[in-house]
C-alpha cells in the first residue's frame, strides 16, 4: 500500500509516496536515483548498503522505509559539501583505503557513524566497529589507517 | 576480396573516423592476435590500442582492458604520461567500450602491466619522437637539440624557443604504426613512472558518483528476477507462472528456458518471482564436498607430462628419505563485493549493454551469438567493475539480460542476487596434488615426482634444484574438463597456484624438518636461482628470521613461489589455539621481485590485498555441495576476511631495474596457504594437508601429529 513518508535526507526534506515495506535501500537506489549505496548480500552480512540514520550506521537492505519516517538518513553523497570532501573520504583517498570501490561508500559511511560517537578511536575500536562491513579486494590495512588519519584531522566527523 | 585488402580498407575507414591530431596505433602482445577471428567486423586487425594527441594537448588512450580494483587506470596513464613527457593529469583512458576502444582479449593473468605497458609506452615514445620532429621543424632546430617535458618542446640553448604539444597537434592529422623500434625510456629517466601515484578513481569512488553496471539507469527500465533450479543438472518438470502474472506491474518471460519476472522495483520482482511454482527432477548427488578428492583422482584420466628431468627410478634410488604427500583444496567461491550485474537496452537495432565484466569483447561475442545479432549491432560498456578476481570472465548476466530487453523491448537490468552468485559462479575447481619426493644424504632434494589434479600446472613449476623431476597435470577446469565438475569452474586469482604453492611448499617443509634443517636455510640449499634466493633473504631479514629446525614452537613458517614473472616470499607468524583449533595469522612479511616497478603504492596495495584475501582461501572459504545443490548462499557460510582477522603486514619490493615490470596482482597471493601451513607445523608439529584450515581440521591434525610426531 503505498503511503505517505517524510524523512531527511542529506539534509534535505523528502516526501515519498511508496509502500512502507520496501527497503531503504532499493528505494534510494530506485525513486530517488541515489545509487552510492550499494547491494552486496540483501541480509545485513556485508555491509556495502550502511547508511547512517540519526547517528546510527544502519543496513539499508533491511531497513524498511517506513522505519525513517520523521528522522535524518545520510548517504554517502550527503557527506561532500560544497564541493569538499569529507575528510573520511579525504582520508580514504589519500591512504588507498579502496581498491574496486564498491564496498568504499558503506566503509566510509559505517566509519562516518563511529567518528560521530567516538571521535578518537583507538585502533582496536576500529577493528570492532568495521568487522562486518566487508572488502573482497582487502584493502583492510588502508581502510583502518584511513579512519585513522581523518580521526586525527578532525577529532571526530563533522 | 583478400583479408589484406579488406584491413587495409578498414584501417582507412577507421582513421577516417578519429579526429584530427597525432595518433600511434599499436599492439599489445602476440596472443592478442590470436583472438583475430573474433574481432568486430570492419575493426582493424593490426593493433588493439591506440594513443591521440589533440589539439589542445590532452592525451587519450583507447584501450579495450577494465578496471576493476587493481588500478590499471593509474598506472597505464603513468606510463603514457611519462614516455610522452606530460603530466599524468593529461591522461584520459578509454577503456572497456566495444564501440570505442579496440578488441582486447580480456583483463587477466596480471598482463596490464607487463604485456600492454610496454606496448603502451612504445606508442607514447613514438608519439614523442613524432612531436619532435614536428617541432625541429617548425623551430628550425636539429630534434637532438630539443626537450620535450610538461607537453612542451623547447630548445636546449634557448628555453624561450618553445611549443606546446597541442600547437604542434593542431591541423595535423598523423597516423604512426608502432613497430616496435621505439625507444622506452630506462628507469633513471623515469618521471612519473617509479613514483607512488594515488589512484586516480579514487575521488569518483570515495563520493559514490563511481558508477558500476548497477548503477546505470535509463528511462523505463526493469528489474528481472530469474527462476533458478535448485540444483545443477535439473530439469523442470512443470511451471505456473499465473499467480506472478497476476501481481500489479509485473512482466513474465518465459522463453527458451528463460523463466523471469521483470518489475520497475527489483524487490517486487524477487516477491512476484516466488509466487512461481516449478518442479524439478533433481539427480542423486554423485558425489560432495567431501568426496570430490576420490572422484577428481578417478575422474583425471592420463595426465599431461612436463618438465621431465633425469629419472625418478633413479631419484628414488638415491634416497635415503622418501616423502609422500597429498594435499587438498575443495571449490572457491569468487566473491566480489559487486555481483554480477548489466544491463540491456536494445533500440534502434543495437543492444547495449553496461556490463560487469572482465572480458568486454567477449561478452560482445556471446550476446552476439546467443540474439543472432551482428557483432557490430552489439556494444558493451565497462563501468567500473566491482572486483573480479577471474570470475567475471564469464558474463552470462550480460546474455540474460541482452535475450529480456530483447524479448520485452524494454530496457533490463539483471543482477544476481548473493545466493545466485554462489550458485552461478564459475568456481575454483576442487584440487588433489600428489608428491613423492625425497632427500640423499647431503639433505638435497634428490626427486620429485609431483601430480596435480583439477588445478592445472600454474605454480608448480619446479625452481629447486632437482636432479630427478617429473610434474604431471591431470585436467583442469571450465570446458577443457567437462567431466571432472558438477558445475561451472573457472580461473580463480592466480588460477591453480594457490594450492599448488601450498603442496610443494608444504612438502618442502616436511623434508627440511626431517633433515633438520632450518626450513629457509633447506630452501637457499636446494635452489640456485637468484631471484628465489634475493626473495627468500630480503623477506628474512625483514622478519628478523632467527634460525631453527622445525617445529621449533615459536609458530613462524616459510613459502614463495613464483607467478606472473614476479618471486614472492613470505614468512607468517601465527598462534593456534589447541583448545578450539582457531589459527590467528599475527604477522606476514612479503617480499616481491617483480622487475621495473610502474607505481610502487599500487603495486604494495596489490601485495597487502594478496595477502589479506590470502588468508581467506586459508583459513575460511570452502563451498560446500551435494552433488548439484550449493549449500553455500551468503557470506554468513561463507567466510572472507575480515578486519579482526588483520595481521601486521610489512612488504617489501626487491629492486630490480634490469628486468622489465612484472605481473603484480596474484604473486603475493600464491604463497600465503604454505607459509600459514608451515607456520602452524613450526607452533605445533602438527601438518595440514587440506585448505582451508578451518578450526575443524586443525584439531583433528593436532590430534594427528600426537600419534606421529613431526
Amino acid at each position: 500500500m503505498p503511503d505517505s513518508i517524510a524523512f531527511r535526507l542529506n539534509g534535505k526534506p523528502v516526501r515519498l509516496d511508496v509502500d512502507g515495506d520496501r527497503s531503504l535501500l532499493w528505494v534510494l537506489r530506485t525513486d530517488l536515483g541515489l545509487t552510492g549505496t550499494k547491494y552486496g548480500c540483501g541480509a545485513s552480512l556485508c555491509g556495502a548498503c550502511t547508511v547512517v540514520v540519526g547517528t546510527e550506521a544502519v543496513r539499508s537492505c533491511q531497513l524498511p522505509v517506513k522505519a525513517v519516517r520523521g528522522k535524518d538518513v545520510t548517504t554517502i553523497e550527503g557527506l561532500e559539501r560544497d564541493g569538499k570532501l569529507h575528510p573520511l573520504q579525504e582520508a580514504f583517498a589519500d591512504a588507498g583505503g579502496l581498491q574496486c570501490g564498491f564496498c568504499t561508500p558503506g566503509m566510509i559511511m559505517n566509519a562516518y557513524a563511529l567518528l560521530l560517537k567516538t571521535p578518537k578511536p583507538s585502533r582496536s575500536q576500529i577493528v570492532t566497529a568495521m568487522d562486518d562491513n566487508l572488502c573482497r579486494c582487502a584493502a583492510h590495512h588502508r581502510i583502518v589507517t584511513a579512519i585513522e588519519q581523518a580521526s586525527a584531522r578532525t577529532g571526530g566527523a563533522k | 576480396m583478400t583479408d589484406r585488402a579488406s584491413s587495409a580498407l578498414h584501417r582507412r575507414d577507421f582513421v577516417r573516423l578519429l579526429g584530427g591530431g597525432i595518433i600511434v596505433l599499436f599492439t599489445t602482445d602476440l596472443s592478442e592476435l590470436l583472438g583475430q577471428e573474433s574481432r568486430t567486423r570492419g575493426y582493424p586487425t593490426d593493433f588493439n590500442a591506440y594513443l591521440r594527441i589533440a589539439a589542445d594537448g590532452r592525451v587519450t588512450v583507447w584501450s579495450g582492458k577494465i578496471e576493476m580494483g587493481q588500478g590499471v587506470v593509474t598506472s597505464l596513464a603513468q606510463m603514457a604520461a611519462d614516455e610522452l613527457g606530460v603530466p599524468l593529469d593529461a591522461i584520459d583512458m578509454v577503456m572497456g567500450d566495444t564501440a570505442l576502444c579496440p578488441y582486447d582479449a580480456g583483463t587477466w593473468g596480471s598482463m596490464s602491466t607487463r604485456f600492454f605497458g610496454p606496448a603502451l609506452r612504445g606508442a607514447a615514445a613514438e608519439a614523442r619522437a613524432v612531436l619532435l620532429s614536428l617541432a625541429s621543424e617548425r623551430m628550425k632546430v636539429p630534434a637532438d637539440a630539443l626537450r620535450a617535458a610538461d607537453g612542451v618542446i623547447s630548445s636546449a640553448s634557448d628555453p624561450k624557443l618553445r611549443v606546446t604539444y597541442g600547437e604542434l597537434a593542431k591541423g595535423q592529422k598523423i597516423v604512426r604504426t608502432l613497430d616496435g623500434k621505439a625507444v622506452l625510456k630506462s628507469v633513471s629517466q623515469f618521471r612519473v613512472m617509479g613514483r607512488p601515484e594515488k589512484r586516480r578513481d579514487a575521488r569518483e569512488k570515495v563520493t559514490g558518483k563511481a558508477l558500476f553496471a548497477g548503477d546505470v539507469r535509463v528511462p523505463g527500465m526493469l528489474y528481472a528476477k530469474l527462476l533458478r533450479p535448485p540444483a545443477h543438472g535439473a530439469v523442470r518438470k512443470s511451471l505456473d507462472t499465473s499467480a506472478a502474472a497476476r501481481v500489479p506491474g509485473a512482466l513474465v518471460v518465459d522463453e527458451a528456458g528463460l523463466v523471469a519476472v521483470l518489475h520497475r522495483d527489483p524487490e517486487a520482482a524477487e516477491k512476484a518471482l516466488a509466487l512461481v511454482k516449478a518442479e524439478w527432477d533433481v539427480p542423486a548427488p554423485a558425489f560432495d564436498d567431501r568426496s570430490v578428492f576420490d572422484h577428481l583422482l578417478a575422474a583425471g584420466g592420463e595426465g599431461q607430462e612436463s618438465e621431465k628431468k633425469g629419472d625418478l627410478a633413479e631419484g628414488t634410488r638415491k634416497a635415503t628419505a622418501l616423502f609422500e604427500g597429498k594435499y587438498l583444496n575443495g571449490y572457491g567461491a569468487h566473491a566480489p563485493m559487486e555481483t554480477h550485474t548489466s544491463l540491456a537496452r536494445f533500440a534502434d537495432g543495437t543492444m547495449t549493454v553496461w556490463a560487469a565484466t572482465q572480458t568486454p569483447f567477449g561478452t560482445q561475442q556471446a550476446v552476439s551469438q546467443a540474439l543472432g545479432l551482428p557483432k557490430e549491432s552489439v556494444r558493451v560498456i565497462t563501468p567500473f567493475v566491482g572486483g573480479g578476481f577471474g570470475g567475471k570472465s564469464a558474463g552470462p548476466q550480460s546474455v540474460e539480460a541482452a535475450k529480456l530487453a530483447k524479448a520485452t523491448g524494454k530496457p533490463v537490468q539483471v543482477s544476481w542476487s548473493r545466493a545466485e552468485e554462489f550458485f552461478l559462479d564459475t568456481f575454483r575447481p576442487a584440487a588433489v596434488v600428489k608428491i613423492r619426493s625425497g632427500l640423499d644424504g647431503d639433505g638435497r632434494i634428490c626427486l620429485w615426482d609431483y601430480g596435480v589434479w583439477a588445478a592445472g600446472s600454474r605454480g608448480a613449476e619446479q625452481f629447486y634444484d632437482v636432479p630427478n623431476n617429473l610434474l604431471r597435470s591431470y585436467g583442469r577446469w571450465g570446458s577443457d574438463t567437462p567431466k571432472m565438475h558438477l558445475f561451472a569452474t573457472g580461473p580463480w586469482r592466480a588460477p591453480g597456484a594457490n594450492i599448488n604453492v601450498f603442496a610443494r611448499e608444504s612438502q618442502i617443509d616436511r623434508m627440511a624438518a626431517a633433515a633438520k634443517a632450518d626450513p629457509l636455510e633447506f630452501r637457499l640449499r636446494n635452489t640456485s636461482d637468484k631471484r628465489m634466493r634475493s626473495v627468500l633473504e630480503a623477506a628474512a631479514s625483514r622478519f628478523g628470521w632467527k634460525k631453527a629446525a622445525g617445529p621449533s614452537g615459536r609458530g613462524v613458517g616459510i613459502g614463495c613461489g613464483i607467478d606472473a614473472g614476479t618471486y614472492v616470499a613470505l614468512i607468517a607468524e601465527v598462534k593456534v589455539d589447541a583448545a578450539s583449533g582457531k589459527v590467528t595469522v599475527s604477522r606476514v612479511v612479503a617480499a616481491q621481485d617483480m622487475g621495473v616497478v610502474i607505481n610502487p603504492d599500487g603495486a604494495t596495495m596489490q601485495m597487502e590485498g594478496c595477502i589479506m584475501m590470502g588468508l581467506g582461501y586459508t583459513l575460511s572459504e570452502e563451498v560446500r555441495f551435494s552433488g548439484g545443490k550449493i549449500h553455500t548462499r551468503n557470506f554468513d557460510t561463507y567466510e572472507i576476511p575480515r578486519f579482526s582477522g588483520m595481521p601486521v603486514l610489512e612488504t617489501v619490493l626487491v629492486k630490480n631495474d634490469e628486468l622489465s615490470p612484472q605481473g603484480g596482482g596474484e604473486p603475493a597471493l600464491v604463497p600465503v596457504g604454505a607459509a600459514v601451513a608451515n607456520a602452524v607445523f613450526d607452533a605445533t608439529g602438527a601438518r595440514l594437508f587440506e585448505m582451508p584450515f578451518t578450526p575443524a581440521r586443525v584439531k583433528e591434525a593436532l590430534a594427528a601429529g600426537k600419534k606421529t610426531p613431526a
